[in-house]
């Protein structure tokens, strides 16, 4: 079924070619669903879900169960320590804990995934452009891709935000933009391999034009990794959102952000070391859960 | 060799003059006249113009980077605008202290990791590697300040084992770990991720191979088998990973530095960038930057010269 050089003699090519396009479709659906049993088995995958699918939820939800206003004051009940009304206490304002970290999940939830979606439209289209037409942009953009690795994201974030002032968006922005060309490079390389395949030279052969070859048949094949490169994203975008609100480039008070709190909360941790404990641990099982969801899907789609 | 070297060190040097004028040009399009900022919002219009004469802030872009740059190659770094003193010997005090601190880190997590992911290839698909592997994956994305803050309230406000913010400890050995334990175990924690993981994966790999299992064969004993055949190529991967990592450490000292007050170049980098004092900040910003690249080309060269394939590709 190969699809050798196309030789003009060859009149024969197109129901080879047509029947090399589908088949390669359909053993692709059957990938998936094998897929899909590998990460079922996989007990790494399942709980990193049952934590993501938590924290998910509860970002989402958070205003039908907290037990108290994450933002309404109480100055009687300030640095209570946690009771039976106040499971994780009270911090300098009297705000419940509780309900803060609860609420807090929303904002780097949000932030996070939007910064990657972000990373992900800029990095697909310019690595499918770049490995399939390869030439003058590809290089300008492993040279770009070279400058931003040759410095740890905080810092230009950090140079960044602190030109542009500190807000939710300019965070997205910020991560997204530093994103683009690292998911690219991902992009490209898969791309490299698959433009050499034969479905691509067939559908070649069928005249098919090339944003079409790139979109519909290249991309479909590259999905699997770019579904691991963004969910190890995700995790980055996380790790950075929530650092770049500790270092009080993020969201403002009185955010109930995670990052944020830990931050306004450090001054009191001699008085009142809940403040900064339970957004700690919150953020630590949300980063611990997507990352086994990650290396979950990782393992099963590499094997 | 040397042929790739060149090229890899050109390569650096074109990367370092982008960085440099990307560092200057975001740094001066911080909002706000300078002279403005330094003076107050009180001071006559005419005293800040002079000022940013006298600063030079009032001249043309290329010739204030041109001046920047010539000067820090020079070893003039100018003059902090909050702190009034010079600039160099500044970041370098800083500098050195945070590479204390790195390399405390380092020299602390890195046996210990390499050790612990070849023994999880060992014992492959075992418990024990099972428990390596997890807690490889689970501290690997923590982000510093999360897991510092947790250590912090259980071993300094808790227990009272550590001080809650560290200074640069004397030269007694008992305060060398009083003072650097709880801000380096973060550190630590991404770097064993990453070390042991690389450690197990490359020790995976070679077991497999058909000259262990000759080796095996041939009625080698274990430990023999396991020092001199297989450790000798599974850890090559992982000396790149440390030396790359290098890199990383010195980005992370920022968010560890300001959670534990501790006096190291990333502290001063935000500081200067919060108080827009921009020739401290474009110091530090560059200086981290040269250390990046320094520790990136480290980890090519070792490449090289263990993979004769890459210098030849080059």
């Amino acid at each position: 079924m190969t699809v050798e050089s196309p030789d003009p003699a060859l009149k024969a090519v197109p129901a080879t070619v047509l029947s090399t396009v589908v088949s390669a479709q359909s053993s692709r659906r059957a990938r998936m669903r094998e897929l899909g049993r590998a990460l079922l088995r996989s007990k790494t995958f399942m709980i990193g879900m049952v934590i993501l699918l938590f924290w998910i939820f509860d970002a989402i939800f958070w205003p039908l169960f907290v037990p108290h206003d994450p933002l309404g004051l109480d100055p009687i009940n300030t640095l209570k320590g946690p009771s039976s009304v106040h499971w994780f206490g009270t911090d300098d304002f009297g705000r419940d804990m509780f309900s803060r970290v609860l609420a807090g999940a929303s904002t780097v939830l949000t932030v996070a995934p939007a910064a990657t979606a972000l990373g992900l439209v800029g990095g697909i289209s310019l690595g499918l452009v770049t490995g399939y037409y390869r030439g003058l942009v590809d290089d300008i953009l492993m040279r770009v891709v070279d400058a931003l690795l040759a410095f740890p994201l905080i810092i230009i974030a950090l140079l960044v935000l602190t030109v542009l002032g500190p807000s939710e968006l300019n965070v997205i922005i910020v991560i997204g933009i530093v994103f683009t060309p690292l998911i690219a490079r991902t992009v490209r390389s898969a791309v490299l391999v698959e433009r050499e395949r034969e479905y691509v030279a067939a559908a070649k052969l069928l005249g098919e034009p090339g944003p079409s070859i790139m979109v519909k048949e290249i991309l479909p094949n590259v999905v699997g990794p770019i579904t691991v490169e963004a969910t190890i994203r995700l995790g980055y975008a996380i790790f950075a959102a929530a650092t770049l609100s500790f270092l009080g480039l993020g969201l403002q008070q009185p955010s109930p952000d995670w990052g944020l709190t830990i931050a306004l909360g450090r001054p009191l941790l001699q008085v009142a070391p809940w403040i900064v404990l339970f957004p700690a641990l919150a953020l630590a099982t949300l980063v611990i859960g997507l990352n086994f969801v990650a290396d979950g899907l990782k393992q099963a789609i590499e094997e | 060799m040397s042929r790739f070297l060149l090229k890899r060190l050109g390569l650096a040097l074109i990367t370092l003059v982008l960085v440099s004028i990307g560092v200057f040009a975001v740094a001066e399009v911080l909002p706000g006249d300078v002279g403005r900022t330094i003076l107050g919002p009180y001071a006559p219009q005419s005293s800040v113009v002079s000022l940013d004469h006298q600063l030079g802030v009032d001249q043309p872009f290329p010739v204030r980077y041109w001046n920047w740059i010539s000067g820090f190659v020079r070893g003039d770094w100018g003059t902090s605008y909050l702190l009034n003193t010079s600039v160099r010997p500044m970041v370098v005090e800083r500098l050195k202290n945070s590479l204390f601190l790195g390399a405390f880190a380092l020299l602390l997590i890195v046996p210990l990791s390499i050790g612990l992911g070849v023994l999880a290839a060992l014992r492959y698909g075992k418990a024990v590697d099972r428990l390596i592997t997890i807690t490889g994956l689970s501290v690997i994305a923590l982000p510093e300040f999360v897991a510092g803050v947790i250590l912090v309230v259980v071993f300094a406000v808790q227990l009272g084992w550590f001080p809650s913010a560290s200074s640069v400890p004397s030269a007694n050995p008992v305060d060398w770990f009083r003072q650097l334990l709880l801000p380096a175990i973060p550190l630590m924690l991404v770097l064993f991720g990453y070390v042991s993981r690389m450690a197990r994966a490359g020790t995976v790999t070679v077991l497999e191979s058909n000259y262990v299992r000759t080796a095996v064969l041939k009625g080698l004993p274990r430990p023999v088998v396991i020092w001199r055949h297989v450790l000798r190529n599974s850890l090559l991967p992982t000396i790149t990973v440390v030396a790359a990592q290098i890199g990383y450490l010195v980005g992370g000292l920022i968010v560890i530095e300001t959670l534990f007050t501790y006096p190291g170049i990333g502290l001063l980098m935000y500081d200067s960038a919060r108080g827009h004092d921009l020739p401290m900040l474009e110091a530090t910003v560059l200086v981290i930057a040269i250390i990046y690249m320094i520790s990136n080309l480290t980890a090519d060269v070792i490449i090289a010269m263990l993979n004769p394939r890459v210098r030849l590709a080059a």
